[in-house]
Formats: structure tokens, sequence, C-alpha cells
């Protein structure tokens, strides 16, 4: 009897490769391309006045500089507006190659290709522009003020104002018994993941094909928009995903300017060209995210169950617009949480400014709404002296309430309406993972030992999975190898055993013999791309739905051929057996042998399905009318709404009584993704989620000066965690399967790190007795407040007076 | 992120090093661990037109004791001063303190004499360097001579090294019999300069101190010493929490920490003696 | 930024003789060429990867002489006369060395672009150290970034090969 796959924590097949040296990562190929480099703006907000490319021609090993002027037709267009929203009113995108202005340090201004980087550096530092400084804009509130415009067309520096309401928030605040307001902020950070972007491009002269390698998130993405940027049809263009360094969305915005010229360059040039980012350029012409300025008031009686929440926010977009108001739409509707508030109002603002720009980071404003409703919730709890853990399963959505339709629109343009989850179920867990009953007398003892410690909670909904689509292709050889193609991609999330794990499930072969193939146009041309935790739910499902088609193939023809009914087969190990009868079997490969009647036999096994070898029925045509060739299956996954993950989160910090310094003690994770395909891998993620936010809640935030300048664009001073600054994560796992796929999966790529900074700050709260609002916190940032707390600049938590250090 | 261009040189012999030093030494930089040289050039924040590599100079990857000092050679890794018992035994602050420098890999490839000819007063070796007196040693184009520590660092990264001399060694100064000495420091992460760093060594008799000094980390223009002896002189394991708010005034007035966007320079100066008041405390209950 | 400089007419090409996992190698390179370049591009090993090129993220760490080096922070023509040891060298897919098998045992990596700086730290460290405890392990690791894991899986898989090395009488690669 086989193993089942599905479930099991295997071993991941694509480590003996990438542990052994044998990765392929972008800068891996292309070994005799040119090399690109770029100069980028070292003004935030400037015209171009000159670009003088004279002492740059003599660089040795230069083969050639572009700028905008050089940009004919489409490719010198605005790059796309990926996602249009009625509410942007005032969408901004940049050009592949500035043109006349510039808007954020690091905005790529002239094309440089040469024999090597270090040639193509060398000519870069040669070229001299001559800039009018324009007034910079940085940071929200200088943003808000107005003062100076980013663009002349976005008055307010507002790019998009959008408001969503469910019930009369005006009304339910004015009769509520109580009401509380907070004033909040989260600052930006990054994906940063630990390979940058890359692009490396190859133009067929004879075919007239362009072939593209991308460090990306979206093979599918980048092929149509390269297509349409160089005027080619998409028969023409190929892209590939090759190993990828890490994404957490960066890699899901597209295409970078780098994605467009590179491949315009190859053609243009009729040789491989590579571009290879480093990090400083990952810094200041990538992506950035997490930014927002919060206030919420919210009214509520006397349990502490909310009336109504009514949440303003500034968002941060950067310089440009190009994936659209994702971000702050997806802050808005999964602020919610695992709540029912009796009426929500969400207003924001997506402002401008001369920065990097920005979009998703995983997570993708959840980890801000979430922040917003988690500070209310423990505001409330203070207030009342109610347990916050108390408070909030007061305001949970129930069991017997799903699905509970929140009556807003979702990031996917649809409803948010939660499919599933057992909320209580979920607190009752993490309470026990963390002792939260006990944590009282532990933080007595370590009051009585001269320590500060607190406790902190945290509970998210995620909206994972969303569409449109995502498809998988099955081909069968006859040597029983199985094909799988996906177009999605993957950095990292372990999709060749993960997806091969549920096709040996689903065919009954032994999972040795499948395959996997992800982000290739070539094998798969329709997908949407690896973002918002989707990658198990959508193409999870396809691969399943496409591998039940090819295992019902194989068992017809195997019926045929045994003359048996479909329904007394098995399929074990690869073999397609009666049941009960092992002798009367047949492998799969066979199965594939005979659904292709050839003319010519290429081995041995072939021989079986040429015209004379008497396996068909002279009655009928090789192929029936509605057949096809070959042990195939195809099939397509989409849904008609996203799938409800959750999960909630606590910490014991302990803070230093004069340093201040900042200790996370322990960190318990329970979360709720559905059915898991491979418990390892789902871990593995929570962690680096857990990872990521604990960097955002601590260490890691993007500094500009007032003229636009990033200070700390490099690893020594963007401080990203080591292991010792990371905590050993608990973690438990609650399973409520998604009654909307098949499969049962919810998605899990960003569960980790998505209350990280909420529960941090309930944590520290707690531990000092007074309000944190902002994040992230260093112990310099506590030094402060506390010294504030001193002098009576900031007021106490009401249980600080209640119960006194 | 690629260096620019340079010519690059790789003398035998320490004549040859000075001999090129003197030719191009004013648009060229010394390399040894290049550890921090190199990532300036990888960034082009720096391009000299020369580097003259002293990796390969006979002579130079020594550490000798004497009944004074510990002599570190101009190519001695930090790793292999860290590893050295010897020196460990006759001066363990060496050994306290290089183990706060960066990560491993840094160490096993920078080399103790670079950190302190690059005199950046935020890394610890140019700290003990004064904590003990170092001397060290140059030699330039018809030069010989010896700076001591206090009169080496001039200004931040700056020292009084001219363009065409080059360290050849320095000898850190053994303490009296009876001095114990620590090294502790903050960092924001594990192996990120200090946000402040404290060394001290305390030389005491008869249950009681006779003299104290520290240096410091992070929060000095220059690496510089400050006597605790006025504070500390007489006290034991037992009164020193009388005396620790004297300590905690001394620190704060001697050290001038500047704000980074990693800390304020009141937060450093507070670190600067909790580090100091809490490293003198366990020092002396040892 | 630096934009004045000479620049020779034509750059400099210096002899590099080194021995890298066992194989001599002699190659002409110019005197900039960074090491983790020159193994990757010029010799083709590309199981070394670059970060940050300055020297924090630790993804390009090889052996040294059995030593942790950032290779983005060394010349190629340093490297004359020294051995070599890059992730390559620590194993194959048929003979995986302890930390390499420790690793897919304990899914130590997720993307695998830190792995490889992580392989050689490692295995310099248990060759000191072949019984640490976890904390141990975790403060030995604390010099590589690593985005994708949030470290607690390479904790363990550190702990895996010292039981694999134990188990094997302490031979390895």
């Amino acid at each position: 009897m086989t193993t089942k796959m599905f479930g099991a924590p295997i071993q991941r097949r694509e480590d003996p490769r990438l542990v052994t040296g044998g990765g392929h990562y972008l800068d891996d190929l292309g070994h005799t391309a040119y090399e690109a480099a770029f100069v980028r703006s070292p003004h935030a907000h400037a015209r171009i006045v000159d670009i003088d490319v004279t002492e740059a021609l003599e660089t040795p090993g230069l083969i050639g500089i572009w700028t905008h002027e050089d940009l004919a037709g489409p490719v010198g267009q605005n790059l796309p507006l990926l996602i249009p929203h009625p509410a942007l009113t005032a969408p901004r995108t940049g050009y592949a190659l500035a043109k006349d202005e510039v808007n954020h340090v690091g905005e790529a201004i002239v094309l440089v290709v040469a024999r090597d980087r270090y040639a193509a550096e060398d000519a870069a530092a040669k070229i001299r522009i001559d800039y009018d400084f324009l007034p910079v804009v940085v940071g929200l509130e200088s943003a808000r003020a107005a003062t100076h415009l980013v663009h002349e067309e976005a008055p307010g520096n507002v790019s998009a104002h959008l408001r969503q309401e469910v019930g009369d928030v005006t009304a339910a605040l004015a009769g509520a018994p109580h009401r509380l307001t907070f004033d909040l902020s989260i600052e930006r950070s990054a994906c940063m993941p630990m390979e940058g972007k890359g692009v490396y491009a190859s133009w067929d002269r004879d075919a007239e094909h362009l072939t593209l390698w991308s460090s990306t998130q979206t093979s599918t993405g980048v092929r149509a928009a390269v297509a349409a940027r160089l005027g080619l049809p998409l028969a023409k263009v190929d892209c590939i995903t090759p190993d990828v360094g890490g994404g957490f969305g960066v890699k899901i915005m597209h295409p970078w300017p780098e994605e467009v010229l590179i491949p315009w360059a190859a053609r243009l040039l009729e040789h491989p060209v590579k571009w290879t980012e480093d990090r400083r350029e990952h810094f200041v012409s990538s992506a950035h995210e997490r930014g927002q300025l919060q206030q919420v008031e919210v009214g509520f009686d006397d349990e502490g169950r909310i009336l109504a929440l009514d949440v303003k926010f500034w968002h941060d977009n950067g310089a440009y617009t190009p994936y659209g108001i994702i971000v702050p739409i997806i802050t808005a509707t999964q602020l919610l949480g695992p709540y029912k508030p009796g009426s929500y109002r969400v207003e924001f603002w997506s402002m401008f400014t001369n920065t990097v720009l920005v979009t998703p980071y995983r997570g993708a404003g959840r980890p801000q709404g979430c922040f917003a409703m988690e500070r209310t919730m423990d505001g409330i709890a203070d207030y009342l002296g109610v347990d916050r853990a108390e408070i909030r399963s007061r305001n949970f959505i129930l069991p017997e309430e799903m699905p509970y339709d929140h009556g807003l629109m979702f990031q996917d343009g649809r409803p948010l309406k939660y499919d599933s989850g057992d909320f209580p179920a979920s607190l009752a867990k993490l309470k026990e993972l963390i002792g939260w009953d006990e944590f009282t007398a532990y933080r007595e003892q370590a009051r009585a030992e001269g320590r500060k410690v607190g406790l902190g909670i945290g509970c998210y909904v995620e909206g994972t999975g969303v569409g449109p689509y995502e498809g998988a292709h099955i081909v069968i050889e006859t040597s029983g190898r199985v094909n799988v193609a996906t177009g999605l991609t993957t950095q990292g999330q372990g999709h060749q055993t993960a997806f091969a794990q549920i096709v040996a499930d689903e065919l009954g072969v032994p999972i040795e013999t499948v395959h996997v193939t992800t982000g290739d146009t070539r094998r798969m041309p329709y997908a949407v791309g690896t973002f918002a935790s989707r990658a198990a739910v959508m193409s999870g499902n396809a691969i399943a739905l496409a591998a039940r088609a090819a295992k019902a193939k194989a068992l017809k023809i195997a019926a045929d051929a045994l003359e048996v009914s479909e329904d007394d087969l098995q399929i074990e190990d690869g073999i397609i057996s009666v049941k009960g009868m092992a002798e009367a079997s047949m492998p799969i490969g066979t199965t594939a042998v005979l659904s292709n009647p050839l003319r010519y036999a290429f081995d041995e096994a072939a021989k079986a399905a040429t015209q004379f070898a008497g396996t068909f029925d002279a009655d009928k045509p090789p192929i029936g009318d509605d057949e096809e060739p070959g042990l195939e299956g195809k099939d397509f996954y989409s849904c008609t709404q996203a799938t409800f993950a959750n999960g909630m989160h606590a910490a014991i910090v302990e803070t230093d009584p004069v340093t201040a310094e900042i200790t996370i003690l322990r960190y318990c994770v329970i979360h709720d993704c559905g059915t898991m395909i491979n418990p390892m891998i789902v871990e593995g993620q929570v962690h680096g989620g857990v990872a990521q936010g604990v960097g955002g809640a601590l260490y890691e935030r993007m500094v500009y000066d007032e003229y636009g300048q990033l200070l700390n664009a490099s690893f020594m001073d963007f401080l990203m965690p080591y292991a010792s600054e990371v905590p050993h994560v608990e973690a438990d796992h609650l399973e409520t399967p998604s009654p909307l796929n098949p499969l049962g999966i919810k998605g899990a790529g960003e569960a980790g790190c998505i209350p990280v900074s909420a529960v941090i700050a309930s944590a520290i709260e707690d531990a000092e007795g007074f309000p944190i609002t902002a994040m992230p916190i260093s112990p310099v940032d506590l030094w402060e407040l506390r010294q504030q707390h001193e002098r009576g600049e900031l007021p106490a938590l009401r249980r600080a007076h209640r119960d006194p250090a | 992120m690629k260096p620019a261009p340079f010519a690059h040189h790789a003398p035998r012999s320490l004549d040859e090093a000075v001999a090129v030093l003197g030719e191009v030494g004013h648009d060229g930089k010394v390399l040894a661990g290049g550890q921090s040289l190199i990532p300036m050039l990888s960034m082009r924040l720096a391009a000299p037109a020369h580097l003259i590599d002293i990796n390969g100079v006979a002579g130079l990857d020594t550490i000798e004791v004497t009944p004074d000092a510990v002599r570190v050679g101009a190519t001695v890794r930090h790793r292999a001063l860290e590893r050295s018992e010897h020196a460990y035994a006759v001066l363990p602050l060496l050994r306290q303190a290089l183990v706060k420098v960066a990560h491993p890999a840094i160490r096993n490839r920078g080399t103790t004499v670079g950190s302190i000819a690059h005199a950046d007063a935020a890394g610890e070796m140019p700290s003990i360097a004064v904590l003990t007196d170092a001397v060290i040693e140059v030699r330039g184009p018809g030069v010989a001579r010896e700076i001591p520590a206090h009169e080496f660092f001039t200004g931040p990264l700056e020292t009084a090294l001219a363009a065409d001399e080059l360290v050849i060694a320095v000898r850190f100064g053994r303490f009296p019999a009876g001095t114990v000495t620590g090294f502790v420091e903050s960092a924001r992460r594990s192996g990120d300069y200090a946000l402040a760093g404290v060394g001290v060594a305390i030389h005491g008799a008869d249950d009681a101190v006779i003299a104290a000094r520290a240096s410091f980390v992070s929060v000095t223009d220059v690496p510089d010493v400050l006597d605790l002896s006025p504070v500390l002189a007489g006290a034991n394991a037992s009164d020193l929490a009388a005396r620790a708010d004297d300590l905690v005034t001394a620190v704060r007035e001697h050290v001038a920490p500047e704000a980074d966007i990693h800390a304020s320079a009141d937060y450093r100066r507070m670190l600067a003696a909790e580090l100091t008041r809490r490293l003198v405390a366990e020092v002396m209950s040892a | 930024m630096s934009t004045q400089f000479t620049l020779p007419d034509a750059e400099e090409m210096l002899p590099v003789q080194v021995q890298i996992n066992g194989v001599r190698h002699g190659a002409s390179v110019p005197a900039r060429r960074l090491l983790s370049d020159f193994l990757r591009h010029d010799l083709r090993l590309t199981g070394t990867h670059v970060g940050c090129e300055h020297g924090v993220c630790g993804a390009c760490t090889i052996l040294l002489d059995g030593e942790p080096v950032r290779s983005c922070l060394m010349f190629a023509v340093q490297a004359t006369g020294h051995e070599i040891t890059t992730v390559e060298g620590c194993g194959t897919i048929e003979a995986m060395g302890p930390v390499q098998q420790a690793f897919a045992e304990c899914h130590g990596l997720q993307c695998g672009f830190c792995t490889p700086g992580f392989i050689t730290t490692i295995t310099a460290f248990l060759r000191e150290n072949p019984a640490p405890r976890a904390p141990e392990a975790r403060e030995a690791i604390s010099g590589n970034l690593c985005r994708c894991t949030g470290y607690q899986n390479i904790v363990k898989s550190v702990l895996r090969a010292a039981e694999i090395m134990a188990e094997q009488g302490g031979q390895e690669r």
C-alpha cells in the first residue's frame, strides 16, 4: 500500500540540487551576454536638463548608451497601469527611462550596455547629467500638507481616495455608550529578497523570437507586457522563470523598466543582454511598502462589542502607482479581521511622495490593517478593564455565522465574504499554547526579580487564493514519467514537491515519476502569478483537477484494453490493476502508449501502439470525435471568491528597565490554512513570515531625509534580522478546510507576518503600561516614550493604574 | 557595485612596500584585510588609482608577546589574534574585544592593525589601542617612527599617518599584575556597529581598586581614555553601588556621542554610562 | 560618487593560481575582479551567490584555507596560493556532505539563495564544534542573512548535521 503523499511532511525534491550548488538563478545564466548598468537619478525630484555621455563613450568594453530619446514606439510610452480602479483618479506611472523629469532617487535615466558589468559601471560613472531641482515631498505629513506637489496633475498629492461604508457609522458612533480614538503609524519596510531582480534576454534573429528570463513572480505577466512594449506578437515571446532567490511581492510588480529595456536592447543589438540588480539598486529602484498614518474612532458597548468602527488612513504610494491601489484596498478590507463590527466605515487617501514606488510586500496591506484593528481591540479592553482575549472573543464572527458577508468589495473585485473558520477554537488553542491564563503569575515573579515582561496578542484573517484562475497541464509519457506544468512561479515555496504530492496521490503514481515545471510560458501560457498566498489554492486545485482528468483517461484506456469496467480498476505505484486481481494490470505508461496511435514505433513499448499491433478497433477511427491523442489532463481552477485563512499570534517580551532593549522571550502562532499539502513547507512559510514580521516590528524602516535621499540603502543600515534577532516560533495548526475548492486548501504564504507588529506592540504596551501606537519600535524609541510618559506627556494605560508596578 | 579600475601592487618585502608607497601613496590605499576598504571601492565611494596589497609582505604576520606588550603585525587577522592563547593569557582584553568585531567571516580576513589604521571610533580595536596605551609602529620612505595611540587618532577616520606611511605593527601594552579587564557593547543586531561600547581595565590589590580606566566605542569623536581612578579608587565589589552615580556621571560627562539614524545622542550617552556601570560591577565581582 | 580617476588604457591582467575544491586553476584577471565574480563567471562555479557586495549578507561565503570568508570582499588575485572550498566542494547530489544532507532533511532552505553561504559557514563551524547545543548553533549562523526560513530550520539543520557527522564517525568532506 503506497504511503499517502498529500499531507505528508516529505523532504523537498528540489533540495539536493539547491544544496549542492546546482541552482540556476538569473545571474547564473547568460555567461556570454553583454551586461547592463543604469545611471539612476541621485535626486528625488528634478527636471533633466541635459545628459552628456561624451566622456563615457571611450570606455573600454562599452557597447552602447541609450536614453529616453532613443526609445521609439510603445517602449517609450508610460509603463502600464496594471490594476486600474475608479477611485484611482490621478494614476501616474513612470517611463522605462526617465523622460524630462525624475520623481525619486533611483529612477533609471540612462541604459548602458557593455561587455561586462564592471565596464558598464565604468561608463555609467562618466555620464554627466544636469538637473533643475524641484521641491521634494517626503513623508505622509508633507504629502498631506501639499505645500509642494509630486505631480502637477495630482492635486493635494492624492492619487486615489476611496471610501467604503457598511451600516450607518455616524449614527452608531453617536449612539455608542463609549468612544475611543487612536492615532497610529507604521513606517516603510521592503521585501528585500536575498536575490535582487534580474533579466536576461536573447533574440533569435532568424526565428524572430524573443526568449527572456526574469527573476519574476509572473512569467505570463512579463511576457504579455514585453510583447506589447516591443510590438511583438505573443507567439514570438517567451518568458521563463529560473530559480528565484525570494520575491515576497516585489517581483510580482511588472514590467520593471529593466524587464522592458533588456529585451529591447537584446533585439536591437542582436546579442544576448543581461542585467543583474545590485543591492543598492534594489534599495532605490525596486519597491517599498507599509508606510501609513491611521486614525481610528470606535464606538462600543459595555461588553466591548464594537458598534461603530470609523477608520481613516493615509497610504504612502511613492512616486508612481503602477500597481494601482491594491495595498490600501487590502488594508481597508482585511482590517476587519475575525470581527463583526455593527457598522464600519473606512476611508483612505493614497498619497504621492518623491520616494521609491510602493507595491505589495508579503501581507500587502494586511499588516497595517491588522495593526489598526488590534490596537483598537487592546484599547477597548484596557478602557473597560476586560481581558484582551475576552474582548476579542466577544467580537468574533462565530462558526455558525459562516459564510459571513461583510458587505464590502475585496481586492479581487468580489465580495468580502468569509467562507469558513473557527475563531473561538483558534483563540482557545493560542491561549493554551502561550499560557495566557498563567501570565499574571509569571509577570509577578518577573517583577520581583526586577524584570519587565509583557504579553501581547494579535488576530487576523487573510483572504487567499484570489483569481482569476490558474491552470495545469499534465502529460504522461510512455515511460510512465508524469510531466506537470503550471504557469505561476516559484520563489522557494517548494512547488516542485507540494504539487508533485498532489499528483502522486491523485494519479496513484510514485512521486519520483512526477516532474513539475512552474513559470515557463512555453509549457503553460495561461497563468496569473504567485502572490496573495494563492499558489496552493489556485494551482494546487487546478493540478488536482488536471490529474483527475488524466487519471480518468488512463482508466478508460486501461478498461478498454483489459476489458473491464473503469470502476473495477485502481492505480497504485503507477500500476493500473483490477481490484483484487493483481495479475490483470498494466503500468500507466502503457496507457500512454495506447493513447497515441502511431504509425512509427520509436521504442519497444511504442510497438504496441502501431497500426498492426492489433490493439485497435477497426470500426472506430484511431482518434474519436471528442478525443485527443496522448495521455494528458488539462484543467483550470477559478473561483467566485477568495477563501479566508486566519491566524492568531501571541508573544511574551521583556524590556530592559534602563536601556529599553527589547527581547522576545516566546512567540506562539496558531494558524488555519485549511488542509495542508506539506505541513513542513507550511510551517517553514510561517517561520519566514514571523521573521519578516519581527524585522518590521523592531528593526526595519526606510529612512528618508527631507531631500528624498534614502539614508540607509545598504544592509549595514537597513536592519534585517539575523538568527540572533529572531525568536524560536512555537506553532500549532487548526484545519478548517475551505468549502470553496476541491482540496479544501487556504493560502499560508503570508500568514506569519501579518499580525506581528500588532502583537509586539501589544506585548510592549503590556510590559510598559503606556500605549504603543507607532511601529517599528527600537530601544531608542521606547526609551524616549518612557521619558515622555515620565514627564506626563504620555498617559498610562488604565490597567497600569489598576495593577501598579 | 564593482570597483573602478586601479593598479595593483603586491610588494613582497617591507622595503618594497615602502618604496611603492613613496611613489603612489598620495593616490593609493593600503590593502590588508580589505573588509572596510573593499566595500567602499565596490560602492565607488573611493576610487584610488593604486592599491598596495601588503598581504604578501614577509614578516608582518606575527604575534609576539613581550614582558610589556603584545605586538601584532600588520597582516595578522583578527581571528588569529582572537585565537592566540598566548596573547589571551597575558592580555585577555584583546579577545574580549575581538569577539565583538563584526562576524567570524569578517574576522577571518580583517586585520587588527588595519582596523586601527582605519581609525573608526565605532570600531572596537581603536578603543582597545588607547585603553592599553598601545604604540603604533610606522614606516615610510626614510621614516621609521613610533606613535603612541593617544596621539595617533587625530579625528574621525583620521590618523597621524602621512599618505606614504604604513603601520607595520601595533604593540598593545600589558597591564600590571592584578588587573582585570572586560569589554561589552550593545548593537542592534549581532555583529553590527555598536550603539555604544566600553572596555575597562581595573587594577586592584587587597580587594581594593588602585586604578581604573575605560575607553569607549561609538560615543566619542576619537578613541580616548577616561580615567576612572578618582571614582573607583579604594572601592571593592560590595561598595560599588554607592559609587554608581559618580561612575555614571563621569561617563556621561566624558563621552560626546552623535546622533545617527540608529540612535540619538542622549540614548547613546545613557547607554555608555549604563554599560560601564554594569561592566564594572561584573568585572569587579569576578 | 567618485567620477574622477585615471583610467589605464587597457586593464592590466594579473595571474591567479588557486586550488578550488581540490582542483588547480590558473587564470588571468583584472586586479579589481572580485573573488565572487571570478568563481561565478570565470570558473562557472555558480553555487556561490552574491546578495549585497558589502559583506553583510554572507551569501558569498566560501572557505579560504578552511575558514569562512566573504568572497565579495576579496579580489581574485589575492587568492593565489590559497585553497578555496565552495558549496560545490562540500558534496554532490550523489554524495552529499552532512551539512547538505541535514538541510534537505530539516527543510533548512526555501529559495536556496542564501544556502551556500550557510553551508560553508556551518561546515567550518562543526569542524571546530562538533557537538553544539541549540543556542551555540544559532549564534554560529548569526552572520548570514536568510529572508525565507526565519532561521528555525537552519538551527535544526546545524544540530542534525552534527548528528550525521557523529553517526559517520566524524568523517566529513
